[in-house]
């Protein structure tokens, strides 16, 4: 009889919650049981709420069992789960999860599925096939079907993927690079470090068929050191890739060369930013660069250089296999395709929701996320990280669109959602939103730098009930200098969480105690 | 954590493994901060001078990231998330509690511990979220927190 499959991820947030305990203790119970089991490490399908979530092969299904914990082991195996057997936590055939079953899964098609560091599993489920049609098709129909996808940059700036590439590509230079974003430090976001730790092949495949299509033969990806699982399944997938030939000279015989480096970041936030990112790929401080010249004339070591998101970048493979039309028809206006959207904070039901560009709010905090974890009224919902506005509960009903967000004055970002109970202190998010600032501003331009000190001082102000009129204009008039005078998001969006959450909780900064309420 | 002293021989062997390469200089720290625990002013020196840099160039990256370390950490490093989904999750009141319960203050240290705010481990649909000596561990309620602690010191 052949092995049992049984999976249990190897993700971050698996792992934060028991798995590799788990996973040793299902070897230790199949050894001492005489069961043949093969344990495969996973990656996650993103419904964190779940992890550990195991799963076993029965048949042509795989069966789920969710929150598992190492006690549960035993009861486990008492219970036949390695058949499919009934027990507490078996939440049924894993294709049938409802938060699984009703997403558009797009670019993260494989993650749960999949071994992450077989080339072979990869290859089973479509992998490098885009590559070798790229390869075939020529570089310029790979630019035509990302400009027709319609996709646009998923680290959260949102611009046209298409022309950014054929910018890089027009542009007469010795060398060029691809620069992977995966300083994915927005708080509320993980879907870069979910699809790098559970499907990491499909990026090595989108940004080799990037360097292709601009003339591009050598590719970095710029982690962050928060993800140190993220950077050894990395590492081991690109040791895999290379050796069977997908990177590295001459790939598989077509006389195209490109090959990937991982660098980890340092702690920097600022350094998710793209000029910053580059600076510090140099091995410089991440200061940001004036802009022009784009990275795309003058970047990484002065060539041309295609700065994209790790999700974008993973998101071509699919759009080359299922043409660029196909992946259009997903979303909504100008918003083409899907976004995986991360539920997080206090919400009872976090992880990773893809979806196409037009659910609403709602649907995700309401019908995936089932509300807050604590049972209490949503009162504050932060959408696309720390610089990103703070939504009231009566605002929920806005599609996830990013000319919709930008009309209320929000964001969608990298599609991070943070929810809020109704005892959070909205004075208190403001003032973090400027000590934030503080702490990660490059100190390149003096409003970022400084400017975010005064914030802090302000507010506290404002709260402690000094002065609070002049107080509250010059903080107006402080998150206009700055919008209008840092040269980059930090400095220039973190007066929108301070903003909206004036706007829309003026009780918390002592409105209710007798002032007149503030306006924008 | 396993650091050793800074020792010039071993640090020549890290810098020679980065093929001598100035502009892996944060990747060369990342190196040095894993076998000395941190960034003694010998090493800036010392870097310098084998990649060719002004010391004020290396000082100045060392300074500007917060991973890298000026002065050396205890044996173990707790770093406990103080971003917005972590807020909304407690992780306030969970830093409140393990400064009382450790005895520390964020950024201090003793012989045995370094206790840190970290933005972020990405674990955000399990906060709040903390990292010791590199393993994330989510949903960390107070008690979740001692016990954290307590197996972490039981490994010494």
């Amino acid at each position: 009889m052949p092995a049992i499959k049984v999976f249990v991820p190897r993700e971050t947030a698996a792992i934060s919650m028991g798995a590799n305990e788990v996973a040793l203790e299902i070897e230790r119970r199949a050894e001492e049981s005489g069961e043949s089991i093969q344990l495969i490490r996973n990656g996650s399908w993103g419904a964190s709420w779940l992890e550990p979530m195991v799963e076993v092969e029965v048949g042509d299904a795989r069966i789920a069992y969710g929150n598992v914990t190492r006690e549960d082991v035993a009861g486990l195996f008492e219970s036949g789960f390695l058949k499919g057997g009934d027990h507490p936590r078996r939440l049924g055939p894993t294709q049938e999860i409802a938060y699984l079953a009703n997403q558009d899964r797009w670019s993260f098609s494989r993650c749960g599925v999949i071994d992450p560091v077989s080339v072979e599993d990869y290859q089973k489920h479509s992998g490098f096939t885009a590559l070798e049609k790229a390869l075939a098709g020529g570089a310029e129909s790979v630019l035509d079907a990302v400009l027709t996808s319609g996709l646009r940059g998923r680290g959260g700036a949102a611009f046209p993927t298409g022309i950014k590439w054929r910018t890089v590509a027009e542009t007469g230079a010795d060398q060029k690079y691809i620069a992977c974003n995966g300083d994915e430090g927005d708080s509320g976001t993980f879907s870069d470090r979910i699809l790098m730790e559970s499907d990491p092949m499909s990026l090595f495949e989108g940004m080799a068929i990037a360097g292709y299509a601009v003339g591009a033969t050598k590719g970095y990806i710029y982690l962050r050191s928060e993800y140190p699982l993220t950077y050894q399944v990395l590492v081991e997938a690109l040791d895999h890739v290379r050796s069977a030939g997908w990177l590295g000279e001459d790939i598989q015989g077509s006389g195209f060369n490109f090959d990937i480096e991982v660098h980890l970041g340092a702690g920097a936030y600022i350094c998710g930013e793209e000029t910053a990112m580059l600076e510090s790929l140099e091995g410089k401080r991440g200061m940001i660069r004036f802009k022009p010249p784009l990275p795309a004339h003058e970047g990484l070591f002065g060539k041309p250089t295609v700065v994209n998101n790790a999700v974008t970048l993973a998101s071509v493979p699919d759009i080359i296999n299922r043409g660029g039309e196909s992946y259009a028809e997903y979303g909504v206006d100008r918003s083409k395709g899907t976004l995986a959207f991360q539920l997080a904070g206090n919400i009872k039901r976090g992880g990773l929701v893809e979806k196409a560009f037009g659910v609403t709010l709602r649907e995700l905090v309401e019908d995936w996320g089932g509300g807050t974890a604590s049972g209490r009224p949503v009162r504050a919902v932060q959408v696309g990280g720390p610089l990103g506005a703070y939504l009231a509960a009566d605002q929920l009903d806005i599609p996830m669109d990013y000319e919709a967000f930008t009309a209320i004055g929000a964001i969608v970002g990298h599609g991070g959602i943070v929810v809020f109970d109704d005892t959070v202190d909205m004075a208190a998010q403001a003032r973090f939103a400027m000590e934030f600032c503080a702490i990660e501003s490059c100190g390149k331009c003096t409003p970022c730098r400084i400017g975010s000190v005064r914030g802090v001082e302000t507010i506290d102000r404002i709260v402690g009930g000094i002065d609070r009129e002049g107080n509250q204009s010059l903080l107006m008039e402080l998150c206009d200098t700055l919008e209008g005078a840092s040269l980059c998001a930090m400095g220039s969006m973190t007066p929108l969480p301070v903003r909206s959450a004036i706007k829309h909780f003026a009780e918390d900064f002592g409105a209710d105690r007798g002032e007149e309420q503030i306006n924008e | 954590m396993n650091a050793i002293p800074y020792n010039r021989d071993i640090a020549s062997e890290l810098i020679a493994s980065f093929d001598t390469r100035p502009e892996l200089l944060v990747q060369i720290l990342h190196s040095f901060q894993d076998r000395f625990g941190w960034i003694p002013e010998p090493a800036i020196r010392q870097l310098a001078e084998e990649l060719n840099l002004s010391r004020a160039d290396v000082h100045g990256v060392v300074s500007f990231y917060h991973d890298f370390r000026a002065t050396p950490p205890g044996r173990h490093v707790v770093r406990i998330c103080q971003a917005e989904a972590c807020q909304a999750m407690g992780s306030r009141e969970l830093s409140e509690h393990a400064e009382s319960s450790l005895g520390l203050k964020m950024h201090e240290s003793t012989e045995e511990l370094t206790l840190e705010p970290v933005y972020c481990l990405g674990n955000c649909a399990c906060s709040p979220a903390v990292m010791v000596d590199g393993d994330t561990f989510g949903r960390v309620s107070n008690k979740r927190f001692d016990h954290i602690v307590n197996t972490m010191k039981g490994s010494d």
